[in-house]
């Protein structure tokens, strides 16, 4: 059992004086799904920010064995942690092209690029059409679509995803977690998704951690927190 | 000392007060000149304040409604025969209503265009002065000159002495109004169109006439300081109202102390004397060293921009805070935002 | 009507100089929201260096290039040691910041050069010209100079990676970091580029403007004034506005109202596109979410 890509213990996070997350343990399986589900405003996205440094953060946070806590966010991107924000972040006034050359800005390996480019319209057909388009004119779900293509394309190991099915129609959604599946069974890369439809999530993960107002208040394989009635009923609304 | 109610507040004021009064009595004919000088920029500086601390548009562009009021006065009493004490007034007025006026395109501008226009204003005030057209009144490139007024009756004090009393007194009088227009309904309008202008309005303030109000007013304020520099210096002419002038009084507002009427003090002791410090510091250097003062002067901006953010009055004000509490709340470090990782810079929404 | 073409064609050589000005005002103002007041006097300072060089017996061109570089350099440390610190600070205090760069400069120019006006060598004179008493070979070389530097700026921003991890830093800091983007060099590379293309506006105004510590104090207003016709947050708008406000510049001083009163133009250029379309002829209308 090899260890985990992505371990975290007593993570606390700060939004200027008033403090997010309380002590946050979790762990993400090597080559593994974790899913981060919860009631809205319960530090879900939070967590996610702390882990890339865009907001005050303590405590121990361990990248294949190595703290990362300390490093501004370029830095833990480079290291190979993608991060797809919520609202996607796409750069709205570039091209979907730009906005992919983005993604591989800090690669070195021009060939190998070049053929991710391909796979990507591959997996997302509905970006090649669009390359020349302006980002911005784009729909929901095509951004969504470049946003998860742009994160793939800086050949990360670990891929964090903020409430990917966010404002989507049930069609795009399904497209979406499809190529997720496809992208961590094929290629090996882990994944974090934070999301508030928590059924869609639990049948993708493998774990889950339930958080609520800024502490972990239960973890486990998902289909233990799947099989919790009184789980289901009180956190996850069904 | 914006906070003047407080008992250290009144007392810091009362001192200066006595001091002002005392000093022309006590101090040499140049230097009554220069604290005349100083009160005439604390008065430009007040005004000043009350647009860009208060209201939160940034003037760049104060020299030129300086030098309305200069050369209002100066044309009143050269070419009109007007006495002083009814040039001034005159002259303010007509300032009044220049701000005034300008305030209205400088509704539809924000920050930075506001500091933008202003500026050109500031750069363009020269070359109106000295346009040709306007030779008949101005003087063209030459400017005009005037004496200089005596005491009254007779009084026995010198030129210089009650030159030094009458700014004082408008000066007095002027930070009186400032104190109660800040402190009443009106300020605090001010203050709210300058944080949340949205919310100000859908409270019923009529941001768009307190604005342009609030412009008139520190235009004002600058013309009556621009006629009592007419009276000071006892000539005008187009180059002494150039960008330098602008720029420094928005050092003088900065530097005393944004929002604070006392700093306007400070500010025009800091843009009086500073520039003379820097060129003593220079004089062993040689005759070419002319130009060194700048240069001090400018990194001296800069040092106190990274030390004091808040200006003089801001740090009095912590200082202040400091000695009189016993358990200190957590400080923000000047005017820095402390929560800076919060809050990259340039966030997107 | 020569005299009409004369105008115009002086008008276009000094709009060049004011659209360079313009895209430097730009290139920064998109970066990081603010309108670095001080470009006028880095570009003077910069003039200064390479006159300096040249009085020193190096070739004109040497003296260019050295220019450029020395001023690219120095923008990127000016942004990393004195705006960097200010980043999060109030807008008042960076716009302090910058009076007190721009007043560094001109003292250090003063006291460095001396305060009298120098005539300043354009490298086209003295060449064969065919132009005939329209433009003088400088003011053509002016022009040329003029399209080289943004024909290669714009190729830098659209065809290079650097330029696209600059143009992403601008537009949305957080996403690129999440690329793994160094956003604090691309500023400072930011403002080294701005400080490069403003010398070279500084040396292509001297021989017309000649060298003086004062010089680029008209040139900047007449920059800004094109930033905000064209639309201060479009690289090709403030080049337009650039040109058209030389040339407009020229035409209405030399038939209108006389030249003396240039400035107050370039004023009313300004207070009236703000009034009457913020955003310039190519900007982007901003709409506030209330």
């Amino acid at each position: 059992m090899s260890p985990p890509i992505l371990e975290t213990k007593g993570l606390e996070a700060w939004y200027g004086p008033a403090r997010a997350l309380h002590g946050v343990d979790f762990e993400v399986e090597d080559g593994g799904v974790t899913a981060v589900l919860g009631a809205n405003g319960a530090g879900k996205t939070t967590i996610l920010r702390a882990l890339s440094g865009l907001i005050r953060r303590t405590g121990d946070i361990r990248f294949r064995g190595r703290p990362i806590g300390a490093l501004a966010t370029e830095d833990v991107a480079r290291l190979g942690i993608a991060h797809v924000p919520d609202g996607r972040g796409t750069f709205v006034d570039l091209t979907v092209e730009e906005n992919l050359r983005l993604g591989a800005y800090v690669r070195a390996d021009r060939q190998s690029v070049r053929a991710d480019f391909d796979r990507m319209f591959g997996l997302f057909p509905r970006l090649a059409e669009r390359r020349r388009q302006q980002a911005g004119t784009l729909s929901g779900g095509e951004q969504q679509m470049l946003a998860i293509a742009r994160a793939l394309l800086m050949r990360p190991s670990l891929l964090m995803l903020d409430e990917p099915s966010f404002g989507l129609a049930p069609l795009v959604v399904a497209e979406i977690f499809r190529a997720l599946g496809e992208i961590n069974r094929d290629e090996g890369v882990s994944l974090l998704i934070v999301e508030q439809n928590a059924s869609l999530a639990l049948d993708l993960a493998d774990r889950a951690v339930l958080i609520e107002t800024g502490r972990v208040a239960l973890s486990g394989p998902s289909q233990m927190i799947r099989a919790d009635d009184a789980v289901r009923r009180a956190y996850l609304g069904y | 000392m914006a906070d003047a109610d407080s008992a250290p507040g009144v007392l810091v004021a009362i001192a200066v007060g006595v001091f002002a009064l005392a000093f022309p009595f006590a101090a040499s004919g140049y230097h009554i000149y220069q604290g005349a000088q100083v009160l005439i920029l604390a008065i430009a500086l007040l005004g000043l304040n009350l647009l860009t601390g208060f209201n939160g548009q940034i003037s760049l562009g104060h020299g030129a409604f300086f030098a309305i009021g200069s050369y209002g006065a100066a044309i009143l009493m050269v070419k009109f025969g007007l006495p002083y004490w009814a040039a001034i007034p005159l002259a303010s007025v007509v300032c009044f209503i220049a701000g005034f006026l300008f305030g209205f395109p400088a509704l539809r501008f924000g920050g930075l265009y506001l500091a933008l226009a202003t500026f050109a204003l500031a750069v363009a005030t020269p070359q109106i002065l000295s346009y040709k057209g306007f030779d008949a009144l101005t003087g063209g490139s030459q400017g005009l000159t005037l004496a200089k007024p005596r005491a009254p009756f007779g009084i026995g004090l010198t030129a210089d002495q009650w030159l030094y009393l009458v700014c004082l007194a408008c000066a007095a009088a002027l930070y009186w109004a400032a104190l109660n227009l800040v402190r009443g309904r009106v300020g605090r309008a001010l203050v709210a169109i300058r944080d949340q202008p949205i919310a100000a309005e859908t409270m019923g303030i009529n941001a768009a006439l307190y604005k342009t109000t609030c412009f008139g007013v520190s235009a004002l304020y600058a013309g009556v300081a621009g006629g009592l520099s007419t009276l000071a210096v006892g000539f005008v002419s187009p180059e002494s109202f150039g960008l330098a002038l602008s720029l420094a009084f928005l050092v003088g507002i900065v530097v005393g102390g944004l929002a604070s009427l006392g700093g306007a003090l400070f500010g025009a002791l800091f843009i009086e004397f500073v520039p003379n410090l820097a060129d003593q510091l220079t004089v062993s250097f040689g005759e070419g060293a002319k130009a060194l003062p700048g240069a001090i002067y400018g990194a001296l901006l800069i040092l106190v921009m990274a030390a004091m953010p808040t200006g003089v009055a801001g740090a009095a004000r912590a200082a202040a805070r400091a000695l009189t509490s016993s358990r200190q709340p957590k400080v923000e470090k000047g005017g820095v935002n402390v929560a800076a990782k919060y809050e990259r810079k340039g966030e997107a929404p | 009507m020569g005299e009409f073409l004369h105008q115009l064609a002086s008008g276009l050589a000094l709009g060049g100089v004011y659209a360079i000005m313009a895209l430097a005002l730009v290139m920064i103002y998109q970066a990081t929201h603010l309108i670095n007041f001080a470009q006028g006097e880095m570009a003077m300072f910069s003039t200064y260096f390479a006159w300096k060089l040249m009085d020193l017996g190096e070739p004109y061109w040497f003296a260019f290039f050295a220019t450029i570089v020395a001023s690219f350099i120095c923008g990127v440390v000016i942004e990393r040691l004195v705006v960097r610190p200010f980043a999060n600070a109030p807008i008042l205090a960076s716009v302090i910041v910058f009076i007190g760069l721009s007043l560094i400069f001109n003292s250090l120019a003063g006291w460095l050069y001396g305060f009298s006006v120098t005539s300043f060598d354009s490298p086209f004179n003295g060449r064969p010209w065919f132009g005939a008493g329209y433009m003088s070979a400088h003011e053509a070389g002016a022009i040329v100079v003029t399209l080289c530097v943004l024909a290669l700026v714009y190729a830098f921003f659209r065809l290079t990676p650097l330029g696209l991890a600059m143009r992403a830093a601008a537009q949305n800091p957080v996403s690129s970091r999440l690329v793994g983007i160094r956003v604090g060099w691309m500023l400072a590379i930011g403002w080294g580029l701005a400080a490069a293309i403003g010398s070279v506006a500084g040396m292509m105004a001297a021989p017309i403007v000649y060298l003086d510590p004062n010089m680029m104090g008209g040139v900047l207003l007449y920059a800004f004034a094109g930033a905000v016709l064209g639309g201060i947050d479009n690289p090709f708008g403030a080049v337009f506005g650039g040109v058209a406000v030389g040339v407009l510049g020229n035409l209405i001083g030399a038939y209108l109202v006389g030249d003396e009163v240039k400035l107050s133009v370039a004023l009313a250029i300004i207070i009236a596109v703000l009034v009457w379309r913020p955003s310039g002829l190519f900007g982007r209308r901003l709409v506030a979410r209330v």
